[in-house]
C-alpha cells in the first residue's frame, strides 16, 4: 500500500464521474486542466462552458493555501486565464519550504456562493473517519471547533444513525440533500480505493452540492482493481520534487523491475555516497550519517531491494558512482556500500553488477579519491565479499569489506574518518 | 491481541501457494531445532493435488498438497498458521478464507503491495475473531528454537551464527524484514540472544503492530527484555508510548525509530517501505523516538549506538539475576543440498546427459550456438535449421536449399505407400495423431524409403574404389545384393522419375561438382543396357547428390562424411519429409470422418 496524491482535476473527475454512476444523480462539476501543451482555442471547443461562464484559475500542483499565496484569481474571462496561465507557467515557486514550477493550473466557472461547508474523510486503521463542518474555507483552521467528525470502523456501513451527528445542526431544506451527498461521497471513497479526500470548500449550487476545493489520495496498490475506474490517472511528483537526468533514468529502471531501486541526490558537492541495499537499512544508514553530525556531506540516499538482475544493479551502480564522482575537489570522499544481512536476497549477484561498474567507473573513482566502504551479509555473501576485496587489489582504489561479523553502519563512522582525516 | 505465545515446537503450518526454498528452510531450521515433527503439515496449491518432496534432515518426505483452504484445514486440524505466499492480487482474498477457518490462529502474509482497504479488511475480521495477522510485506518472524515462517533469517549459517536454533531471552519486533535479520544478529552479539522476533511489514497499516506484540511479549514469562525497531511514517510508535506510559509494560524496552534522515529532503518523501512517508511532525523518527524516550523506553541516540544499548540493558538484567543463562546446544549438521554444494566448488557429480547441438539455458534458445533471433532475423529456413542441427555448422545457401527439395520432393508419395497405408489405417481405427503418425514411420525401413543411405552408401564405396559401373554392378550382382537407388516400380527408361530430373538439375547449376552424381547417372547407364526399368530412383538421386553435397561444400573432413553415411543421417531426410505428408492424411482422414477400415475378404486368398 503507499498512498499517493492526485491532482485536484483527478479528484473532480473522479468525483462526477462516479458519483453518477454510484447514485445516479449528477454533478454539476466542470473543470478543464491546462498545462504547457494545452492549446486554448482546442480546450475552448472541448469544453464550450469556458466561454459562456466567468472562470476561476489556480495551481494544480498538490500544494495548499493556494488563495492565502494570491495564486488564485478569480472572475476571468479565457483570454484573461491564458494571460494568468502564461504569466506563471514554468515559474517557480516557493510553498512551505518547497521550491519548483508550476507546470499544472485548473479552470473552473467562477461560483459566486454563501456557504462554505467542509467535509474531509481519512483512511485509517480500524476504519475511515469522516469529518463535516458549517463553517468551511480558508479559515477551516480558526473554526476547528465546528468541526465534526465520526468515526466509521471497517465494514459498518455509514448509516443515517451515524451520519447525525454531522449534519445535526444544518437547517432542515438542506440537511437531506448534504446527508445524501456525504453518504454517496463515502460510498466512493472506498469504491475507488481512496485513503484521503478533502473538500475545502463545497457549496451548493441550485441546492446541489460543488466542490469549489478538492484533495485526494489513492492507494496505488490498489490500481490492479481499479484500472477501469480511475481512467487515466496521473500520480504527480510531491511539489518541489524535480528529478535530475540521473534520479529520472533510476525512477524509468524502478518502474520496469520487480526489484526496488531508489535514488535521490541531496548534495552533489557531497563527500559522504551511499548505495544501499534493503529498504529499512537504506534509510538507517542515510540517518546514522547524520546522527554523526555529517548530514552536510551527504550526498544521496540510494537503496536497492527485492533481489534486482546483475544487468539492472549495474545499470543503477554506474549511475550513483557518476554522481558521487561527479564534483572531484581534490579532497578525499567515501563511497558506503552497505546493507544489511539478507533473508533470500544472493549477494555475490547482486554485487557482481556493482564490480562491473565500479571496474568501467576505475578512472573516475580514482579522481575524485574515492574509498570504498562495503558491507554486507546473506546468502552467499562470503563469495560477495570475496570479489570486492579482490576489486580492490584489482584497480588499485582503497576498499574496506565487511561481513555480518561487524555492525551494519560502522563503516558509517570509517567513511566519516576518512573524509575528515587530514589530506 | 495481546496474550502471548503464538508458537511453540509443535506449532504447524499450512503454505500457501507452493514454494521450495522457503519450505525447505523452515524444515531446515526445525531439525536444526530438534523439532519431531516438520513444522509445514501441508501445502495449498490452487488447482493441484499430491504430495511435493523435500527433505526433514537427511530424509526426504512428502509433504500432502491440497487445491483449497478448507480442505488443507479438514486435513490438517491441528495447524493453526497460515502462511501466505500469494501474490499481492489474490494474497488478501486467500488470507481471508483462512482466516475464515476455525483452525487457522495466525495468518502471515509475505506479499508486498496488498491494497489497504483489503488489509483493513484483514484487521477488523482478526479483531473480532481473536486471530492474529502478521504482514502484508513482510519476512514474518521466527521463535527461536520452535518455529520459523518461510525465509525468515536466511540462511542456515546465519540461524547457527545468531544462535536461533535454542531460545535466548529478547523479544524483538520491528517494521523491516531485512533489518530483522540484522537486529537477530547484533543482538545475538551482545545478549543470549532472540526468544522470538516479528517481522510486521512495511505497510501504512499493518495486520498486527508493533505494541502488539511488545504487549505479548510482556506475558512471555521467558521474555526477560524487548528490542522495538520502529521507522517514520505512520503513527503506531505511540501506541506503543501510550502502553509504556499506561505502565502496561513491566520489563525493559530498547527502542529506535528509524528515518531520522527525512529533514534533509527537502520535499516529502516516501522511502523504501510504503509505510515510510514523511508526514507531520508527530510521524518524524525524531518526535517519536523523543516521545518513547519520555515514556520510559531506551531510546539510543543513534542507530550505531543501538547495540551498545541493548547490550547494557542486557547486562543490568542479568547483573540483577533476571535473566538465567542459556543452556548452550550445539545443533545437528543440516546435510547440504547438492546444488549448493556444486555451487559452492565443494562437490561434484557427473552428469548423465551430454548435448552439442543446442541450449535452452540462457536468453534465447540457440541451435549450434546460433541464438534464434538471429536464425529468425537472418532469414534462415529449416534446411538451415537441419543444417544447425543435424551437422552442427551453417552450410551454404546452396546447400540448405537442396535439403529442402529434398524435404519437399519427399513429403508425400500419395495415399497407397506402405507408410501412408498404415497412417490412413490407423486414423481410422480412431487413434490420436502421434499414433496415426508413428504407425506409418515405422513402415519406412529397408524396403520403404530407408535406401538412401544404402545407395550413398555403395555409390561411395564404388566411386572411391575407382570401380568402373560394370565392376560394381556386377559385383554387387555376384553378392545377390540389389543396387540401391537403381529400379522404379513404374518408371522406366524412356520415362525417367521427374523428381530426380528435378535434383539433377538443381545440382548442376549450384553444386561446385556432381562426380558423385555422374557416377551414379554412369551406372544408371549401364543398369538401363540391362533392363528398361532400372532406372535412377529418388533414393539413388539424393543419396549420390547428398555425397556432392558432403564433398563438395569443402565443409566436412573425409572422416566427418564417413561417419554422415555410416550413421544413416540420409534416412533422416526421408524421415522427416515423409512425417509431413503422413500428418497431413491424419488429419485428411479425421477431417472427412472416415469410419474403421477394414481389409475385404474379397482381397485375401484364404488357403491351406
Amino acid at each position: 500500500m503507499a498512498r499517493k496524491k492526485i491532482r485536484e482535476y483527478d479528484s473532480k473527475r473522479l468525483l462526477k464521474e462516479h458519483f453518477k454512476r454510484l447514485s445516479g444523480k449528477e454533478l454539476p462539476i466542470k473543470s478543464a486542466q491546462v498545462t504547457q501543451s494545452t492549446d486554448f482555442n482546442e480546450l475552448a471547443k472541448k469544453e464550450s462552458w469556458l466561454l459562456s461562464t466567468k472562470l476561476v484559475v489556480k495551481p494544480d500542483m498538490l500544494f495548499g493555501k493556494r488563495g492565502k499565496s494570491g495564486l488564485v484569481a478569480l472572475n476571468l474571462d479565457l483570454s484573461q486565464v491564458s494571460t494568468f496561465v502564461n504569466e506563471r507557467l514554468g515559474k517557480e515557486v516557493e510553498m512551505g519550504g518547497c521550491r519548483g514550477p508550476i507546470t499544472t493550473f485548473i479552470v473552473e466557472p467562477f461560483i459566486p456562493h454563501n456557504e462554505e461547508f467542509y467535509l474531509n474523510i481519512v483512511s485509517e486503521r480500524l476504519g475511515n473517519s469522516i469529518s463535516f463542518s458549517e463553517c468551511g474555507g480558508i479559515e477551516i483552521e480558526e473554526n476547528w471547533d465546528k468541526v465534526k467528525t465520526v468515526f466509521i470502523p471497517t465494514g459498518v456501513s455509514l448509516t443515517s444513525e451515524l451520519c447525525a451527528p454531522l449534519v445535526a445542526t444544518l437547517p432542515l431544506e438542506i440537511k437531506v440533500e448534504i446527508e445524501e451527498f456525504i453518504k454517496t461521497v463515502f460510498t466512493l471513497f472506498q469504491d475507488l480505493d481512496f485513503t484521503f479526500l478533502e473538500m475545502n470548500p463545497f457549496t451548493l449550487v441550485n441546492g446541489k452540492p460543488y466542490p469549489l476545493d478538492m484533495r485526494g489520495e489513492l492507494d496505488d496498490t490498489a490500481a490492479f482493481k481499479n484500472f477501469k475506474k480511475w481512467g487515466n490517472i496521473e500520480f504527480p511528483m510531491p511539489f518541489g520534487r524535480v528529478m535530475s537526468p540521473t534520479e529520472s533514468f533510476i525512477h524509468g529502471l524502478d518502474e520496469k523491475t520487480s526489484a526496488s531501486l531508489k535514488f535521490t541526490v541531496l548534495n552533489p558537492k557531497g563527500r559522504i555516497w551511499t548505495m544501499v541495499a534493503g529498504g529499512g537499512a537504506s534509510v538507517i544508514y542515510a540517518d546514522t550519517v547524520g546522527d554523526l553530525g555529517y548530514a552536510s556531506e551527504l550526498g544521496n540516499y540510494a537503496e536497492y531491494s527485492g533481489a534486482p538482475k546483475e544487468e539492472e544493479v549495474l545499470q543503477y551502480a554506474r549511475v550513483v558512482i557518476d554522481c558521487a564522482t561527479a564534483n572531484p575537489d581534490g579532497r578525499k570522499r567515501a563511497l558506503v556500500v552497505g546493507g544489511g544481512i539478507a533473508n533470500f536476497t544472493d549477494v555475490a549477484a547482486t554485487f557482481n553488477g556493482i564490480i562491473r561498474a565500479m571496474k568501467e567507473k576505475e578512472s573516475k573513482l580514482k579522481a575524485a579519491r574515492m574509498h570504498i566502504y562495503v558491507r554486507r551479509g546473506g546468502p552467499n555473501y562470503q563469495t560477495g565479499l570475496a570479489k570486492m576485496r579482490a576489486l580492490g587489489d584489482q584497480i588499485g582504489i582503497p576498499i574496506e569489506v565487511y561481513g555480518p561479523e561487524e555492525t551494519m553502519t560502522g563503516i558509517c563512522k570509517q567513511a566519516i574518518q576518512c573524509i575528515t582525516a587530514a589530506a | 491481541m495481546a496474550t502471548g505465545q503464538l508458537f511453540s515446537r509443535t506449532t504447524q503450518a499450512l503454505f500457501y501457494n507452493y514454494k521450495q526454498l522457503p519450505i525447505q528452510r523452515m524444515l531446515d531450521f526445525d531439525f536444526l531445532c530438534g523439532r519431531e515433527t516438520p513444522s509445514v503439515a501441508g501445502i495449498i496449491n490452487p488447482g493441484g493435488d499430491g504430495f511435493q518432496k523435500l527433505f526433514f534432515g537427511q530424509e526426504e518426505i512428502a509433504i500432502p498438497v491440497h487445491s483449497t483452504i478448507e480442505a488443507a484445514c479438514a486435513a490438517h486440524p491441528t495447524a493453526d498458521v497460515f502462511i501466505n505466499f500469494a501474490s499481492f492480487r489474490s494474497a488478501a482474498a486467500s488470507s481471508m478464507s483462512a482466516l475464515k477457518q476455525p483452525t487457522i490462529r495466525v495468518a502471515a502474509i509475505i506479499a508486498e503491495g496488498v491494497p489497504e482497504s483489503d488489509a483493513k479488511q484483514l484487521i477488523a475480521f482478526a479483531r473480532a475473531n481473536n486471530k492474529v495477522v502478521i504482514g502484508p510485506a513482510t519476512v514474518g518472524g521466527i521463535q527461536a528454537g520452535a518455529f520459523k515462517i518461510g525465509d525468515t533469517a536466511g540462511t542456515i549459517d546465519n540461524i547457527i551464527h545468531c544462535k536461533l536454533y535454542r531460545p535466548g531471552s529478547v523479544g524483538f519486533v520491528s517494521k523491516s524484514g531485512g533489518m530483522s535479520n540484522e537486529l537477530y544478529n547484533s543482538i545475538a552479539r551482545v545478549t543470549d540472544g532472540i526468544y522470538e522476533g516479528i517481522a510486521i511489514g512495511g505497510d501504512v497499516f499493518p495486520g498486527s503492530t508493533l505494541s502488539d506484540h511488545v504487549l505479548r511479549f510482556n506475558n512471555i514469562p521467558q521474555v526477560k527484555m524487548m528490542v522495538v525497531l520502529g521507522e517514520l511514517g505512520g503513527r503506531d510508535e505511540y501506541s506503543l508510548v501510550e502502553a509504556l506510559k499506561q505502565g502496561k509494560v513491566n520489563k525493559p524496552v530498547v527502542a529506535w525509530v528509524s528515518g531520522t534522515c527525512a529533514r534533509l529532503f527537502k520535499s516529502e518523501v516516501q522511502f523504501g517501505h510504503a509505510g515510510a512517508k514523511s508526514g507531520g511532525e508527530m510521524e518524524s523518527a525524531q518526535a517519536k523516538n523523543e516521545a518513547l524516550r519520555e515514556a520510559g523506553a531506551i531510546v539510543p541516540t543513534s542507530y550505531e549506538a543501538l547495540e551498545a544499548a541493548i547490550k547494557e540493558t542486557f547486562e543490568k538484567l542479568v547483573e540483577e539475576g533476571k535473566t538465567t543463562p542459556v543452556k548452550e546446544i550445539v545443533p545437528p549438521q543440516i546435510p547440504e543440498d547438492l546444488n549448493t554444494a556444486i555451487k559452492s566448488g565443494k562437490v561434484r557429480a557427473p552428469t548423465h546427459i551430454i548435448s552439442t547441438i543446442s541450449d535452452d539455458r540462457g536468453e534465447e534458445p540457440c541451435y549450434a550456438g546460433v541464438p534464434m533471433s538471429s536464425i529468425v532475423e537472418s532469414g534462415y529456413g529449416v534446411g538451415d535449421v537441419i543444417s544447425l542441427l543435424w551437422f552442427k555448422r551453417s552450410l551454404p545457401r546452396y546447400c540448405t536449399h537442396f535439403i529442402e527439395i529434398c524435404i519437399m520432393l519427399c513429403a508425400d508419395h500419395g495415399p497407397c505407400v506402405s507408410g501412408a497405408h498404415n497412417t490412413i489405417v490407423t486414423a481410422r481405427a480412431g487413434k490420436d495423431l502421434v499414433s496415426s503418425l508413428v504407425s506409418g514411420l515405422l513402415t519406412i525401413g529397408p524396403r520403404f524409403g530407408g535406401a538412401i543411405d544404402d545407395a550413398a552408401r555403395y555409390f561411395k564405396d564404388a566411386y572411391d574404389r575407382g570401380l568402373t559401373p560394370y565392376e560394381f554392378v556386377e559385383g554387387m550382382k555376384k553378392k545377390g545384393i540389389r543396387v540401391p537407388g537403381i529400379g522404379h516400380r513404374i518408371k522406366r527408361g524412356d520415362n525417367k522419375d521427374k523428381r530426380v530430373e528435378l535434383l539433377q538439375r538443381f545440382a548442376r547449376t549450384h553444386f561446385p561438382s556432381v562426380k558423385y552424381m555422374e557416377y551414379a547417372v554412369q551406372v544408371e547407364t549401364y543398369t538401363l543396357s540391362k533392363a528398361n526399368n532400372l532406372v535412377m530412383n529418388v533414393d539413388g538421386a539424393i543419396g549420390s547428390l547428398f555425397l556432392d553435397l558432403l564433398a563438395g561444400s569443402g565443409m566436412f573432413t573425409k572422416q566427418e562424411i564417413d561417419e554422415i553415411v555410416e550413421i544413416g543421417y540420409l534416412n533422416g531426410l526421408f524421415v522427416l519429409a515423409r512425417s509431413i505428408g503422413l500428418i497431413g492424411h491424419t488429419f485428411d482422414q479425421k477431417r472427412l470422418k472416415q469410419p474403421l477400415y477394414r481389409h475385404p475378404w474379397e482381397d485375401v486368398l484364404y488357403t491351406k
